[in-house]
């Protein structure tokens, strides 16, 4: 079957997207071969045997009732397929409590790895097995994209915004990451590997690689990091961590809370909603509070907004 | 159709008809829709060929997984060149301009278009888009034919070029749409009421809608595109504060509602010909119709679809994927009322009947696979793979470049005076036929087993369907080239051709093969729809 498939499906999730695939190919199949089994056997049926017959073909022109039930059956057919896979996908996007967190930048043409206690690594993700992995996607030049095949999913990088991705590894093994959103020249060769390792190796890679990265005197965590970054920018000038408020509003318990808005909307504190804060204070104003935030968007680079970031995720 | 007024003798024709004038300049400043017609047939015909060659270029170097004859970036070069080609200079011009321009007048039982003048021009705009085009070769695009900032905005290509070639092609398609919205008001021959049109006038009212409506947005967008590459101002650059998913919405708001562009003036033609070689009346010409305009309202609904996994919000994308499946059901419609109309007929397989039976064969093929693209789970999985090339192959190749084929079979004889070959039009249906599926097919099985698209390199796991795909690529070119060969034998030695080869009933087959420069000698009266085949009801 695997070979079959090129990719076997690798995750619970993948096995949903293929149970979505399947049935519609089967009503795609059902209804390939009712219209093309009356197109050919029409076809074959009323093909001319007679010139004379001609003039004796019958004058229909049309059937109401007909009409009816091939807009109506169509119609509930759509809705189904249209409702099972919204469903499987919005499978796909909830969020999922105890995630391992990598940050994937895409650039031409290779993928920077990033976790969050300051590991790094190009084209070779790692994660433990069993544990739900939420990649937050960005990219420095163009356009990007991350296509996992044996995990059915794919999300775009888009330069200035962070999107996420998640998936549950289920099984150990290596795993292709292609690049699917045309980039240029080297497009067809940015690919990666996505390692799922069982739980036990997993930790020890990491404290093998720690101690690597440690020597060289390079590694520290992102959230360490973000947290100077967020006392250099003066940012704490501002907004306080918690109790008594600033200006503007606290950090702690900020992410991942529903945040209601001036103009009676409310957006959830993700990690782009942090990200568009510091880049750009006015687009969304929290309900309550002054527009008066300046923008960060020149004097923290990418890099540094990430990490500052990660910092205020910390802020429970 | 029950006509008053025409005689015989008309019809019989003089033997050069609109084609007696001789000369460059009789070509060049004509105001005659036919030649109009023609020469926008020629031109688009011609960019076919070429896009076509692009086409097999590709599929050699995927002959192999690794770069064998090109660079990656010659093959980028290609797979853009190969799609803006026949996107912008053959499949959105070629039925409407081409064949429309040609039949719209004839149909209606008029002398012209409602202004003549403006024909010409949109032409002659048409040709300077072409030769802007053909001026950026000089640094060749390889953004692929969607433009997609940033890359578009920083690659050292002649991108601002192109899309100046590509807007000046856009105005041409926006005069050509309201030409014939109000010629197809104004100019109805006496007794023409809507519902007595042929389908085809509906589907190219449809288009010219969508024309009308859809195509200044993409005109607006590549002047900011051009602006940000010329004067550095930020509208899709995040470096200059721009938003690169902007583009996305703003390129497929006008490239989502133009594949209906592509598609419906092709579903006129079969709508046409299926009647005329089943002798019988169409099934459903009011559904037929209506749909058409169905489709191109909901065309204007659905462009999110193309940016499923683009970041856009998960209702958003729920949103957009409801709509776009409703698309699917006026398109249903016309297929069910298609062949509906085989039933009890009295059918011959003349090839412009096999292209037209090809058409509802191989749309309903790219029409089921549509809800899998449709879907937002599998579309996730499937997005920017081969499934999506196939599919779209399928719809514009298999559907409009099938419907196109119909057609120019069908009105060979009307436009040229001539009779095509009917022996090597079937031997190269039959290697169209067959090339087709096994290139485009086997796309489809690359495309779910995971092959990325726009690949220069890819994994040898997917090497024995791109072989395939190669071979059936050039079981195809040949079909196309005995067509072509055999479209000159016609144009050089055909045999004459009568007024009304097919014995149809459209109002052009009233005129003279080739028709004289007025058309009608008189206006004709119409009594009746053209699709009056078969015994009548007693």
């Amino acid at each position: 079957m695997d070979n079959v498939l090129a990719f076997g499906a690798a995750s619970g999730q993948a096995g949903r997207v293929d149970a979505l695939f399947v049935l519609i190919t089967v009503i795609g199949g059902f209804f390939f071969f009712l219209t093309q089994g009356m197109l050919i056997y029409f076809a074959v049926k009323y093909r001319r045997r007679r010139q004379d017959r001609d003039n004796e073909t019958p004058f229909i022109t049309g059937n109401p009732l007909l009409e009816f039930l091939w807009i109506l059956i169509p119609s509930l057919v759509v809705i189904a397929i249209f409702y099972y896979g919204w469903q499987v996908y919005a499978d796909l996007r909830i969020p999922q409590a105890g995630a391992t967190e990598v940050y994937v930048n895409g650039r031409q043409w290779m993928y920077e790895v990033k976790y969050p206690d300051g590991r790094t690594a190009i084209n070779e993700i790692r994660v433990p097995q069993g544990k739900p992995v939420k990649f937050i996607l960005s990219a420095s030049d163009v356009l990007h994209g991350f296509y996992l095949p044996d995990f059915r999913v794919k999300m775009d990088m888009i330069p200035g915004r962070m999107t996420t991705l998640w998936l549950q590894p289920d099984r150990p093994g290596k795993y292709q990451i292609f690049c699917t959103v045309y980039c240029g020249t080297g497009h067809s060769n940015m690919q990666a590997q996505l390692i799922v390792m069982p739980p036990q190796e997993y930790a020890e890679w990491v404290e093998k690689k720690g101690r690597e990265e440690g020597e060289e005197g390079e590694r520290e965590p992102v959230a360490v990091r973000g947290e100077r970054i967020v006392k250099n920018a003066g940012c704490l000038s501002c907004h306080a961590i918690e109790g008594k408020e600033k200006i503007g509003p606290n950090y702690r318990g900020l992410y991942g809370s529903k945040v209601p808005l001036e103009g009676g909307q409310s957006v959830t504190a993700d990690e782009e909603y942090l990200r568009e804060s510091i880049v750009e204070p006015g687009a969304k104003v929290v309900k309550g509070y002054p527009n008066v935030m300046p923008t960060y968007k020149t004097s923290m680079p990418p890099d540094d907004v990430r990490a500052a970031v990660e910092y205020l995720k910390t802020l429970k | 159709m029950e006509t008053e007024g025409v005689g015989r003798m008309e019809a019989e024709g003089n033997g050069r008809g609109y084609l007696a004038e001789r000369g460059w300049r009789s070509w060049a400043f004509t105001l005659d829709h036919k030649r109009i017609g023609a020469m926008y047939l020629w031109t688009t015909t011609v960019f076919f060929l070429i896009g076509g060659v692009f086409a097999l270029l590709l599929r050699l170097e995927l002959l192999s997984p690794q770069a064998h004859y090109f660079s990656n970036h010659t093959y980028n070069i290609f797979f853009t060149l190969h799609g803006s080609m026949m996107i912008f200079l053959f499949i959105i011009p070629a039925i409407p301009s081409g064949l429309g321009n040609f039949f719209i007048p004839l149909h209606l039982g008029a002398r012209d278009v409602a202004f003549p003048r403006l024909n010409l021009a949109s032409y002659w705009v048409f040709a300077a888009g072409f030769l802007v085009i053909i001026g950026s070769l000089v640094a060749p695009m390889d953004t692929g034919w969607t433009f997609y900032t940033p890359y578009s905005a920083k690659t050292g290509a002649a991108v601002t070029t192109l899309s100046l070639g590509v807007f000046l092609i856009g105005m041409s398609s926006i005069l050509t749409g309201l030409n014939f919205i109000v010629t197809i008001h104004k100019m109805r021959a006496p007794g023409m009421t809507w519902h007595r049109m042929p389908l085809f006038l509906w589907a190219m009212y449809a288009t010219s809608i969508i024309q009308v409506i859809a195509t200044p947005v993409v005109g607006v967008t590549f002047l900011l595109l051009a602006a940000e590459r010329v004067l550095g101002v930020g509208f899709f650059d995040p470096a200059k504060g721009g938003d690169p998913v902007l583009f996305q919405h703003f390129f497929w708001f006008y490239s989502h509602p133009v594949v209906y562009v592509m598609i419906l003036p092709a579903m006129g033609i079969v709508s046409e010909v299926i009647p005329v070689f089943s002798r019988k009346p169409i099934f459903g010409y009011k559904a037929i119709a209506y749909s058409s305009l169905a489709i191109a309202f909901m065309g204007f609904l659905v462009w999110g679809h193309h940016m499923f996994t683009s970041g856009m919000s998960p209702l958003a994308n729920a949103i957009f994927s409801f709509l776009t499946f409703f698309v699917a059901v006026p398109t249903a419609v016309k297929v069910f009322n298609w062949i509906a109309t085989l039933y009890r007929g009295s059918i011959t397989f003349e090839s412009p009947m096999l292209y037209a039976l090809t058409f509802i064969f191989l749309f309903i093929v790219g029409g089921l696979t549509g809800p899998f693209l449709g879907a937002m789970a599998t579309n996730v999985q499937l997005h920017d793979t081969y499934f999506v090339v196939a599919h779209f192959h399928y719809t514009m190749m298999g559907g409009t470049v099938m419907g196109f084929f119909a057609g120019l079979h069908y009105w060979f004889p009307k436009m040229t005076g001539k009779m095509l070959n009917e022996k090597v039009a079937r031997i190269a249906w039959a290697l169209v036929f067959v090339g087709f599926n096994v290139t485009f097919f086997t796309m489809f099985i690359a495309g779910t087993r995971g092959m990325p698209r726009r690949y220069a390199e890819y994994l040898p796991k997917f090497h024995t369907e791109n072989v395939i795909s190669t071979i059936g690529s050039a079981v195809l070119a040949l079909g196309i080239l005995v067509m072509c060969w055999n479209f000159l034998q016609g144009l050089r030695k055909g045999a004459p051709a009568p007024s009304d080869p097919w014995r149809a009933l459209t109002l052009e087959w009233r005129t003279a093969s080739p028709p004289d420069v007025e058309n009608f000698h008189e206006i004709p009266r119409v009594a009746d729809w053209p699709y009056g085949y078969g015994t009548p009801k007693a």
